[in-house]
C-alpha cells in the first residue's frame, strides 16, 4: 500500500527539514520526500496543503489506567483519545492495580493497546516491587518483556541506599531511570505549592525545597551509579537550573516538563479549583518562567503530557481529599502551539520537543520522518482556530482546567505505521 | 463507544459570588475573605442588637428563624462552637439537629455529597459545618439546593470566620476605632483557621496594624501577602499593641519538629503579667479557647480583668445569631421583637 501525503509543509526537526513537499509512504514506512521513489504508485493521495506535515508525536508519560482502574479510563479509550491528540507513541507508567512489577502485566498492556490499534505503548516498569521502594524489581525480566525503562513514579523509596541500589542495578541491566524528584518527607503529604495562595486558603503545602533537595541527592546519586537517568515533571524554575547546571558540568542526565506546568501556576487554583490539583503542584509564576526558560534555552528536553484521566467523582470533593492530576492529552499540541504562539519556542523546536527529543530519551525508534522508519505521522491544520469544552474530550477523563481556552492548530490526520488512525470529522 | 459527557462543575466562583446573592445579601458564611466593610459591620451591629447592652442580658428568645430546620454538620470534633451554634439557633425558634460524623468513614467526597442530599431531603434550611479539610464549606456550598444556605463553622485551616467576627466584636466592643489599634496575633498562625479568618477581618475593618508573633516553624510562607507584619520575637512583637490574640497550641504540636517542648514554648511566646505590660496599658487579652494555662498564657494574665476571654463566648452567641439571621433573610431588627 502506497500512499502520498501532497503538498504539506513538511516538519522533520531531527533531519532539519522544514519546506514544502510530498512525503511518500510505503508499505507503512517513510519512503521519501521530494521526488517520488522508482515505482511509486499511489494507492491513496492525502492533500496536506496549507497544512504541517510533522512526526507523530511521542508522549512520555500518559496514564492509561488499565489494569485495575478502568473506571477512570482504559488503554481502549485512552490510546483513541491520544490518536486524535496526533500523539503516536506514547509511554505509560507503572502506577496501576496491580502494579507493572511483572512480564505478565507488560504483557496485558501490550497486548490490549495492540487490540486497540490507535498508536504505540511503551511502558516504563517499576523499579520496586509494587513500588514499595524497598525491594529491587525483576528488572531483567521486564527488559526481556519490552520495558524501555523503570521508574518509582511518586511512590517514595525507603531510604537513599534502596535508591542507590535500584539505580546500579537498573545501570547493569542498561535501562533507563525515569525519576519524579519529590522528597517525601519535605511534600508532608501537602497538597499545593507553599506559597501566598496555600497560606491564604490554608491548604497543606509542598515547599519548592520538596523538588530541588530530591534533584541535589539523585544527581549525587547518578555521578556515583553511573545510571542513565531521566528527571520527570520538574516543576520549579530551581531544580531547572541545578539540572542544567549538572549537564554543563559533563552529567548526561535528561528532564521534561508537562505543558500545564508552563501555562498554569498556583493561582489558577484560586478558590480551591481541584481540576488545579496536580502532583508536583502548580507553582509559583517565577517557577513558571525559570520553566519556559528552560525550555528555550535547553535545561529541558522534552514536553509531555502527564495525562491523569480521572472519573468524575475523584475531583469532586473538598480540594485536599480530589485526586491529583489533569486530563492533558487533548491538550498537549494545543499548549505547544501556544508556546509557539508566545515566543517561547520556534516551530520546529516546538515539534523537536514533542516529537524527537522524547523518542530520543525513551531509546524508541520514533520521533522523525527519516526514510526506512514506521510511517508515524500527525496532519495539523495550524489555522484551525478552536474552544476546547471538557464535554468534548474523547478521553474518559474530563478533568481538565482548560475548559474554555481557545487554540490554534488541531490536527486533521494521525497516521501509525502508515494507516491514519484518526482523521477530523469536520475539516 | 458511547461517552456520556460528564461537565466537571466549572472552577470554584470566588468567594464573593458565592456568598452574596443578587441583592448582595448574605447566602452562605464561607470566609470573611471578599465581604465587604459594610458588610461586616452589619454583622457587627445585628450581634449588638440581640447582645442588649451590657453582659448577661442576651435576648432570650425571638420568633426569627421560627420553622426553619438548622443541621449542625460536624466532621470534626467540637463541643464549644456546635453548643453555641445550637444556642443560637434555638434562641431563634429554629429547629435544630446535630450530626456529628466520623470522617473515617467520608473520605471520599461523594459520600459527603450523598450525606448532604440525604440531610437536604429532611427539609433543611441550612448547614452549619465543620470539616477538617480545607475548603469543605465551599465545596458543600457549590453543591446544596438553591434555598439551602451553608455557614461555615471551621474548614481545616482555611477559615473560622464566625470565631474571627465574635474577636471583631470584642475589639469593638472594648476598643471602638480598629483604624487606630495594633493588634497582636501570637502563636500556631500555620495550622490556625481562626487566625487567617481574624487577619481578612481585621484588615477588611481597617485596623491601623496586624502583627503575628510565633517561631518560623508555625508562620505560614509568605503571610506577609495577606497584610500582617511578621514577628518571630514576642518582645518586640507586642510593644505598644492594643490588642493581644492569643491562639491555641494543639497538643500534638507541642514536641517533635515544629517545637522542642511546651517548656520552651511558654518561655518564649507565653502571655505572662511582665510581657502584658510591653503593651499598652489598656491593651485587651484574647483567645479563642480552651486555653493551656502555662502554655500560652499564664493564669494570672487569663484571670485578669484585661482577659476577655469569657465575653468572648458570650459575645459568640450574639454574633451567631447575627449570621444565622442575615443568611436567612430575616433582615427586620431584632430590637423590635425583643
Amino acid at each position: 500500500m502506497n500512499l502520498l501525503i501532497k503538498g504539506g509543509r513538511i516538519i522533520d526537526p531531527e533531519n532539519n527539514i522544514d519546506r514544502i513537499d510530498d512525503l511518500f509512504v510505503r508499505d507503512g514506512l517513510i519512503a521519501t520526500t521530494g521526488q517520488a521513489p522508482d515505482g511509486f504508485q499511489a494507492d491513496h493521495i492525502l492533500d496536506a496543503h496549507d497544512h504541517i506535515v510533522m512526526p507523530g508525536i511521542v508522549d512520555m508519560a500518559t496514564r492509561l489506567r488499565e489494569p485495575g482502574q478502568e473506571h477512570k479510563a482504559t488503554i481502549a479509550t485512552e490510546t483513541r483519545a491520544a490518536a486524535a491528540a496526533g500523539i503516536t507513541s506514547l509511554c505509560c507508567l507503572p502506577d496501576t492495580d496491580p502494579v507493572v512489577d511483572t512480564p505478565a502485566a507488560v504483557r496485558l498492556i501490550q497486548q490490549r493497546a495492540e487490540s486497540a490499534g490507535f498508536c504505540h505503548v511503551y511502558v516504563i516498569g517499576a523499579l520496586t516491587n509494587a513500588l514499595d521502594g524497598a525491594r529491587l524489581s525483576e528488572m531483567a525480566a521486564l527488559k526481556e518483556a519490552g520495558c524501555i525503562g523503570v521508574s518509582n513514579v511518586l511512590q517514595p523509596m525507603a531510604s537513599t541506599l534502596v535508591m542507590r541500589r535500584a539505580m546500579e542495578y537498573a545501570a547493569s541491566q542498561d535501562l533507563p531511570v525515569f525519576l519524579h524528584p519529590m522528597d517525601h518527607g519535605l511534600a508532608d503529604g501537602g497538597c499545593a505549592h507553599e506559597g501566598t495562595v496555600a497560606t491564604r486558603l490554608g491548604l497543606p503545602a509542598i515547599p519548592g525545597a520538596a523538588e530541588t533537595a530530591a534533584v541535589g541527592q539523585l544527581l549525587a546519586l547518578t555521578e556515583q551509579t553511573g545510571a542513565r537517568v531521566h528527571f520527570c515533571r520538574l516543576s520549579t524554575a530551581r531544580a531547572v537550573n541545578m539540572i542544567t547546571r549538572a549537564r554543563y558540568e559533563g552529567l548526561p542526565v535528561s528532564a521534561d516538563v508537562c505543558a500545564h506546568q508552563l501555562f498554569l501556576t498556583e493561582m489558577d487554583i484560586a478558590d480551591f479549583n481541584s481540576l488545579c490539583h496536580t502532583l508536583p503542584p502548580l507553582r509559583s509564576q517565577r517557577d513558571l518562567d525559570g520553566l519556559r526558560h528552560g525550555v528555550t534555552h535547553g535545561g529541558i528536553d522534552a514536553l509531555c503530557s502527564d495525562h491523569q484521566p480521572h472519573e468524575a467523582d475523584a475531583k469532586r470533593a473538598p480540594f485536599q481529599a480530589t485526586e491529583p492530576g489533569i486530563s492533558a492529552l487533548e491538550t498537549l499540541l494545543g499548549l505547544s502551539l501556544r508556546l509557539v504562539a508566545e515566543d517561547v519556542l520556534s516551530l520546529s523546536a516546538a515539534i523537536n520537543m514533542l516529537t524527537s527529543a522524547p523518542a530520543r530519551v525513551l531509546g524508541i525508534d520514533a520521533g522523525s520522518l527519516s526514510p526506512g522508519r514506521p510511517a508515524d505521522i500527525c496532519i495539523i491544520d495550524p489555522d484551525k482556530h478552536w474552544q476546547l469544552t471538557a464535554a468534548t474530550l474523547l478521553s474518559s477523563g474530563k478533568n481538565t482546567p482548560f475548559s474554555g481556552w481557545e487554540f490554534n492548530g488541531r490536527v486533521s490526520h494521525t497516521l501509525v505505521n502508515g494507516c491514519i488512525v484518526y482523521q477530523a470529522t469536520d475539516i | 463507544m458511547s461517552v456520556v459527557p460528564v461537565e466537571l462543575a466549572p472552577p470554584g466562583p470566588l468567594p464573593a459570588s458565592t456568598q452574596l446573592n443578587a441583592q448582595g445579601r448574605l447566602r452562605h458564611f464561607l470566609t470573611i475573605e471578599g465581604l465587604s466593610r459594610e458588610l461586616l459591620t452589619e454583622i457587627l451591629d445585628t450581634a449588638e442588637s440581640f447582645a442588649g447592652s451590657a453582659q448577661g442580658s442576651l435576648v432570650k428568645k425571638v420568633p426569627l428563624l421560627r420553622g426553619k430546620t438548622i443541621v449542625n454538620l460536624f466532621f470534626e470534633a467540637s463541643t464549644r462552637t456546635r453548643t453555641t451554634f445550637e444556642l443560637a439557633a434555638k434562641r431563634m425558634s429554629a429547629d435544630v439537629m446535630n450530626f456529628n460524623i466520623n470522617t473515617a468513614s467520608t473520605t471520599k467526597g461523594e459520600t459527603l455529597l450523598d450525606t448532604l442530599r440525604t440531610l437536604e431531603a429532611m427539609y433543611t434550611d441550612m448547614f452549619i459545618v465543620r470539616h477538617n479539610e480545607s475548603g469543605a464549606a465551599q465545596f458543600i456550598a457549590h453543591h446544596v439546593a438553591p434555598h439551602v444556605s451553608v455557614i461555615n463553622a471551621g474548614d481545616g485551616r482555611h477559615a473560622h470566620p464566625t470565631q474571627a467576627m465574635l474577636d471583631m466584636f470584642t475589639i469593638r466592643r472594648h476598643k471602638q476605632e480598629f483604624g487606630k489599634l495594633r493588634v497582636a496575633i501570637v502563636g500556631d498562625i500555620m495550622h490556625s483557621r481562626v487566625a487567617r479568618s481574624q487577619i481578612h477581618a481585621l484588615n477588611t475593618l481597617g485596623t491601623g496594624e496586624i502583627r503575628v508573633i510565633g517561631p518560623q516553624t508555625l508562620i505560614p510562607t509568605d503571610i506577609e501577602q495577606l497584610g500582617v507584619h511578621v514577628y518571630q520575637d514576642m518582645q518586640h512583637g507586642l510593644r505598644d499593641v492594643d490588642v493581644i490574640i492569643m491562639l491555641r497550641l494543639q497538643k500534638e504540636r507541642m514536641q517533635g519538629a515544629l517545637l522542642p517542648s511546651e517548656h520552651e514554648y511558654y518561655h518564649l511566646y507565653g502571655l505572662n503579667s511582665e510581657r502584658l505590660a510591653l503593651a499598652r496599658n489598656d491593651a485587651i487579652v484574647m483567645h479563642p479557647g480552651p486555653i493551656n494555662r502555662g502554655v500560652e498564657i499564664s493564669s494570672d494574665v487569663a484571670d485578669s480583668p484585661r482577659s476577655l476571654i469569657l465575653q468572648q463566648v458570650t459575645y459568640g452567641l450574639a454574633i451567631r445569631m447575627a449570621v444565622m439571621s442575615l443568611t436567612l433573610g430575616s433582615t427586620q431588627s431584632a430590637e423590635k421583637e425583643t
